[in-house]
């Protein structure tokens, strides 16, 4: 998208976007602006109600099982690997976007099977780390986690972790099928037709901004 | 995020793969480092949780730029561009430190004003979990 810009240009003269982007990728942007505030009202409502706790549970206690290691401590483990597979479908992403950039419509598709594999994959590991959970007492209004001193805890651990883990799946979900639906435009060769790949790179943003939040999310309920 | 100027020396560059796989290795390898500080700390109790608590923050935004700057590839858009993001973003620092610094005095508050609700959240879990719902 950037372009080689001749010194000395004025942007705010009028007759060209004074952002130097397309109108629906700067739409996008303002869009995922909006989202992140509404990620960060959640996240510091969570944070806010976790000072004004006296205690709260040790996340490493909570969080700690794998799929088929029933019953052996691996604290982080799971989580890593879905961090891992959100990043890894993130280079994909942009490897589709930087193969548009060239024209290139096969290597998009391919790029963007691939992300929608990933997308798949992570929605799978959260489906997996909730039915733990539930399996364990876990769900809105009940937490079998007591705090880190032993004290009672309240429900407000789970209630913010189904909520605000809910909400981000909820935004992969709606990323993978905005990713399809590119995918399947690719195919017919719409974005070909047209010359421009620039959808591409509008649904990438999007899929970034769900890495993105996700990064914040690790950091606040397991690491934290 | 300052330091791009709004002319732009390579078109394509900015579209390589090698950037792409090296923000990836960046990424991994900060997650990495997190995992591990976390692991050292469960094990020897070592870095104390205060000061493993900023380090994970400033790598948490270090990802975060990573992504935002490479992933996004805001950092090679244009200087408006970057600034019609960053500057609404900055609004974060507030929002951050007003909530925190509120739920802290409120718990002081209450601990210090409310006998009945430190006394209850002191008390140690004596039963086992009980799934909810069940008469006692």
């Amino acid at each position: 998208m950037a372009q080689a810009v001749p010194a000395g240009q004025k942007w705010w003269s009028g007759g060209k976007s004074p952002f130097n982007v397309e109108y629906g990728k700067l739409m996008m942007w303002y869009f995922l602006m909006s989202d992140s505030f509404t990620f960060g009202a959640f996240l510091i409502s969570y944070g806010s109600i976790r000072f004004a706790s006296n205690g709260w549970p040790n996340p490493n206690e909570a969080f700690r099982a794998f799929p088929g290691l029933a019953g052996v401590n691996l604290p982080l483990v799971f989580v890593s690997l879905m961090t891992f597979i959100l990043i890894m479908s993130s280079v994909t992403m942009v490897l589709a976007v930087a193969a548009g950039h060239s024209g290139d419509r096969k290597k998009v598709t391919f790029y963007m099977i691939l992300t929608i594999i990933g997308g798949l994959a992570f929605l799978g590991c959260q489906a997996w780390e909730w039915t733990h959970l539930h399996s364990e007492g876990a769900w809105w209004g009940r937490n079998p986690f007591p705090n880190a001193d032993g004290t009672l805890a309240t429900t407000n651990f789970t209630n913010y972790f189904f909520t605000i883990t809910g909400f981000h799946g909820f935004h992969v979900f709606s990323g993978v099928v905005i990713n399809v639906i590119m995918l399947i435009k690719n195919i017919r060769g719409d974005f070909a037709r047209k010359g421009s790949y620039l959808m591409i790179e509008k649904a990438g943003l999007y899929w970034h901004f769900v890495d993105l939040v996700w990064v914040f999310v690790f950091t606040c309920f397991y690491l934290l | 995020m300052s330091e791009h100027a709004t002319t732009h020396d390579n078109a394509h560059a900015s579209f390589d793969t090698k950037p792409i796989w090296r923000t990836f290795w960046i990424l991994l390898g900060i997650t990495l480092v997190e995992i591990t500080l976390a692991t050292i700390h469960m094990k020897t109790d070592f870095p104390s949780k205060y000061v493993l608590n900023g380090i994970y923050l400033i790598l948490t935004c270090a990802k975060a730029f990573y992504i935002i700057a490479e992933f996004m590839h805001l950092r090679h858009e244009i200087k408006n561009m970057i600034m019609t993001i960053a500057v609404p973003a900055c609004l974060f620092i507030w929002f951050i430190i007003a909530f925190l610094w509120d739920g802290a005095s409120y718990n002081n508050l209450r601990n210090r004003y409310d006998r009945h609700y430190a006394e209850k959240i002191m008390a140690p879990k004596e039963v086992p979990a009980e799934k909810p719902g069940k008469p006692e």
